[in-house]
Formats: structure tokens, C-alpha cells, sequence
């Protein structure tokens, strides 16, 4: 947590005027996808990772709806973070993420119904999901709105990459389907890869599976990155 | 800053316009969007029903038919062979299709007088009939429903489809998938003597295969075992009202 209270120390002094798309924005940006990603280095949102990332269809959907919920939450908590009661912050950001939740959860239910009861539960999930109240609590408050905007996509689509990653390979090993297309033959079948004895993992398909991929993201990426590895 | 943010009395004030804003925007989007929302609900619904005939997509047969023909399939299959039950008397009308389960469970919890209407649906297809009985239950966290669809003597299942609202995903909600659904194709809701009996959702009933049809019982599923007798429950108690009628039927 020592890049939060960083964050809310700079964002104390006056800063000039600067581009839309200056370095400093940009890293708000880039900076969670790789080396500052919610869910590999903050250990922000692992209960949804684990539980939509058995398929990839509803991963991206989970990605493309969080990143709606906090792109605009962020803004939404920025543009209001000078006339937010203290007392009452972390209710009104509870607020802020609930409507925004209904709203997806309606326009899914609506033009998209079948994909709405796939994904059912793990929509209300999002209103727990630890990145939201964190980016809020940690960046939107104390920031300006499109700082607070960009940091808010960034965030979130570190949060999909990963899913995204993690899916990919459990859908790949656990079902032999990408998107519910059976890229390694039929094994009911035997075709494809399955004619030469190949069995799907049935492993990966459940959640603790989900947590042994990240855990393998988080080694392949400190290993690469070894600024990354904290001392003790 | 101009503001106080810290005044107890700003604090309330927020408090009320947060809501109220938030509140009606809700409301608004909500009403937006609930003509959609309504035509998928029921949309569903006819793809259950016709689920639970043995209907389903053509290509993958784990699917519903496609949305966009669930209407058009369910009035060539069903059309307006549609019933609300009471006691042993049936209407033919197609108010049946807006019956809900739910709330006819409700008024009879108010009111044990009450004289609960029973939707019953009559497809036909390939010169056979199938009566599809839709039924309500709880399951572990939350409601469970399902359509089963009867034979023309009442005796055996043709078909089931079965849904929740939140069980585990991996464990109760299994209900949905097909190993569990198709073994209620073929068994018997009728004991050797012909009494009433329902099917049990059975832990270890030496038939995993589910070879026996006339057991009454298909084999449970690992670590559901709430969610089972949830079925189990449902399953008996929905058919059971409709025994009645079923009864006069056969004479």
C-alpha cells in the first residue's frame, strides 16, 4: 500500500497545467497492465478472477463491464471528492458502484439476456470487487477527474488482461474450447489432439486452478521484472 | 473550500440528495428498459417449456432454440393448448402463460382457502403429447424452478429442464447441466402399484447409470446435496397438484 499514500501526497500540490496525454498520464494508464496490475501486484480482485475465469466469453464481458463500473466511477468519485462528506465517503462510493452495477446489470438483461444469466451473480460481484472501492478510496479522491478516469480504465484493464490471460488457459486445458469452439478436436469423438490420447484437466476448470495460474503469472513476471520482488 | 463537508447537518443533507438522485435515476432507466427485459423473460420461458419437450437448437442439442424463433417454434409445438387447472377442472386459455409459480405459492400462504390456479402446457410433437408441468422450489441459497414434461398416461417423465437463481456454481448449479436433467427422462413418477410417488434426487442409490426407470430415484449430484433434495421437494410437490386433474383425465 505504499503507492497509495504517494499518490494522495502528490495530488496535494498544485501541479501546472499539463497535456491531456502527458508521460505522468500515460503511466496512469500503462502502468497497471504490467508493472503495477491490480490483481498481480496489488492483490486487488482475486475472488472474481477465480470465479469467472473458467471460460473466456465471460471474462471479457466481466472485463468490458469493469472497466465501464470504473472508468466512470472514478470520475463520478473525482468530480465529487471536494463535496463528499468525510464521514460518509465510503457509503457514498458504495452508492456510486451500486448504480452503476444496476445499470450494467439492466443493459445486459435487456440486449444481451442470455450472456446476463451466464454471468448472473458475478455481475452483483462487482459491487464487492475489492479494485472498485480501492481506486476510489485510494485515487479518485484525491485526484482530478480525467487523472482520475485514466487511472480508473488502466485499473481495470490490467484487471482484464489478466482475466483474460488466466481464462485463455483454463478454458484451453480445462475444456479444450476457446470461446466454446473446439480448437483441440471432439472428445467424445476422439479427434484432433484427443485421436492421440490427450485428456482435457478437469482441474482447471475449478477455482483453486484459477489461483495456481496466477500464481504462476506473479513468478513469470517477478522473475522477469525483479524490481518487482520486495524485500524482507 | 467554501464547503464544510464536516457539519453533521451538510452530512444529512447529502445523505438525502445522494439518494434521491441516485434513486430516480435508477428508476428511470429501469422503466426504460423494462419492455426489453419483459419480451426476454418471456422468451425464456417458451424456450423452457419447449427445453423441456425435447426441443432445443439443432445444431447444439445442450441449447435452447434461438431467441429470435423461441415464438414461432413454441406456437407451432404448443400454440394455444394452454390450461389453468383448478382442482380437477381445467380452462383452455392462454392466460396460462402469464401464471407465475410463485405467486400463486404466495396467495396460497395467505390465504390456505385459497384456490391456487395450476398453468399446464400441451405440445405435441411427432403425433406424441407432452405435458409440460412447470414447478417452483428452494433450493440451497435461492428459488429453483424447473419445466417437466409428462407422458399421456402420466406415468413417466419425457423431458425436464431445470434452472436456479443462485446455487454454487460447480455444485448445486449443476441442476442445469445435462448429466443431471436427462436422467429424469424415462423414470417413473408412479410406484409398481400405480400410487403416486415423485422422484427422489438419491445419494448413492446403486444406479449412477441410471439404468432403472422405475425406481422413482436418479442418482444425486456430489456436493449438492441441499440443492438435490430441493429438486426432490419440487419435483414431488409439483406434480402432486396436478394429480387430481391427471386422475380424471385418465378415466
Amino acid at each position: 500500500m505504499a503507492e497509495v499514500t504517494e499518490e494522495k501526497v502528490v495530488a496535494k500540490v498544485k501541479e501546472p497545467k499539463e497535456p491531456l496525454f502527458s508521460k505522468k498520464n500515460k503511466k496512469l494508464l500503462t502502468d497497471p497492465l504490467a508493472d503495477n496490475n491490480p490483481i498481480t501486484i496489488q492483490v486487488l480482485g482475486i475472488c472474481s478472477a477465480l470465479a469467472i475465469t473458467a471460460q473466456l466469453k465471460p471474462s471479457i464481458v466481466m472485463a468490458i463491464s469493469v472497466i465501464f463500473v470504473l472508468g466512470i466511477g472514478n470520475v463520478v468519485i473525482s468530480l465529487m471528492r471536494n463535496i463528499i462528506p468525510s464521514k460518509i465517503r465510503i457509503i457514498v462510493q458504495l452508492v456510486v458502484v451500486a448504480a452503476l452495477v444496476i445499470v450494467v446489470d439492466q443493459v445486459l438483461k435487456a440486449f444481451a439476456y442470455t450472456l446476463s444469466k451466464e454471468l448472473s451473480v458475478f455481475i452483483g460481484l462487482i459491487i464487492t470487487n475489492c479494485i472498485i472501492m480501492g481506486r476510489f478510496e485510494a485515487f479518485a479522491l484525491g485526484n482530478g477527474p480525467w487523472k482520475s478516469f485514466l487511472d480508473g480504465i488502466g485499473n481495470a484493464a490490467g484487471y482484464g488482461v489478466l482475466l483474460i490471460i488466466v481464462a485463455f488457459f483454463r478454458e484451453l486445458l480445462g475444456s479444450g474450447t476457446l470461446f466454446g469452439a473446439k480448437v483441440l478436436g471432439d472428445p467424445i469423438e476422439k479427434t484432433g489432439l484427443y485421436a492421440y490420447g490427450y485428456e482435457n484437466n478437469g482441474f482447471m476448470v475449478l477455482a483453486p486452478m484459477a489461483l495456481i495460474t496466477v500464481g504462476i503469472i506473479i513468478w513469470i513476471q517477478r522473475s522477469r521484472n525483479k524490481a518487482l520482488i520486495e524485500d524482507h | 473550500m467554501a464547503i464544510n463537508t464536516d457539519k453533521n447537518s451538510y452530512t444529512i443533507i447529502f445523505a438525502v440528495v445522494m439518494v434521491l438522485v441516485v434513486g430516480t435515476v435508477l428508476a428511470g432507466i429501469s422503466s426504460v428498459l423494462k419492455p426489453n427485459i419483459t419480451a426476454n423473460k418471456i422468451t425464456e420461458k417458451q424456450q423452457n417449456i419447449l427445453f423441456a419437450m425435447g426441443i432445443a437448437d439443432t445444431e447444439d442439442p445442450n441449447e435452447f432454440v434461438p431467441a429470435e424463433k423461441a415464438q414461432e417454434l413454441f406456437d407451432q409445438y404448443v400454440g394455444d393448448e394452454q390450461y389453468i387447472i383448478t382442482g380437477n377442472s381445467a380452462q383452455k386459455t392462454t392466460d396460462a402463460f402469464n401464471i407465475e409459480v410463485k405467486k400463486e405459492n404466495d396467495k396460497l400462504k395467505q390465504d390456505p382457502n385459497y384456490e391456487r390456479k395450476m398453468p399446464l402446457f400441451i405440445g405435441k410433437k411427432d403425433g406424441e403429447e407432452f405435458y409440460v408441468v412447470p414447478m417452483r422450489g428452494n433450493g440451497l441459497w435461492d428459488a429453483i424452478w424447473g419445466y417437466v414434461s409428462l407422458d399421456k398416461e402420466f406415468k413417466t417423465v419425457k423431458g425436464a429442464f431445470f434452472d436456479h437463481k443462485g446455487e454454487t456454481p460447480g455444485l448445486g448449479a449443476n441442476i442445469k447441466e445435462a448429466y443431471f436433467r436427462d436422467d429424469f427422462i424415462g423414470e417413473h413418477i408412479l410406484d409398481a402399484s400405480g400410487n403416486y410417488k415423485g422422484i427422489t434426487v438419491k445419494k448413492g442409490n446403486g444406479d449412477p447409470k441410471n439404468v432403472r426407470k422405475d425406481d422413482n430415484a436418479v442418482d444425486a449430484m456430489a456436493g449438492a446435496t441441499i440443492t438435490g433434495d430441493g429438486v426432490t421437494a419440487m419435483v414431488k410437490k409439483g406434480i402432486r397438484m396436478y394429480q387430481p386433474y391427471f386422475e380424471t383425465l385418465k378415466k
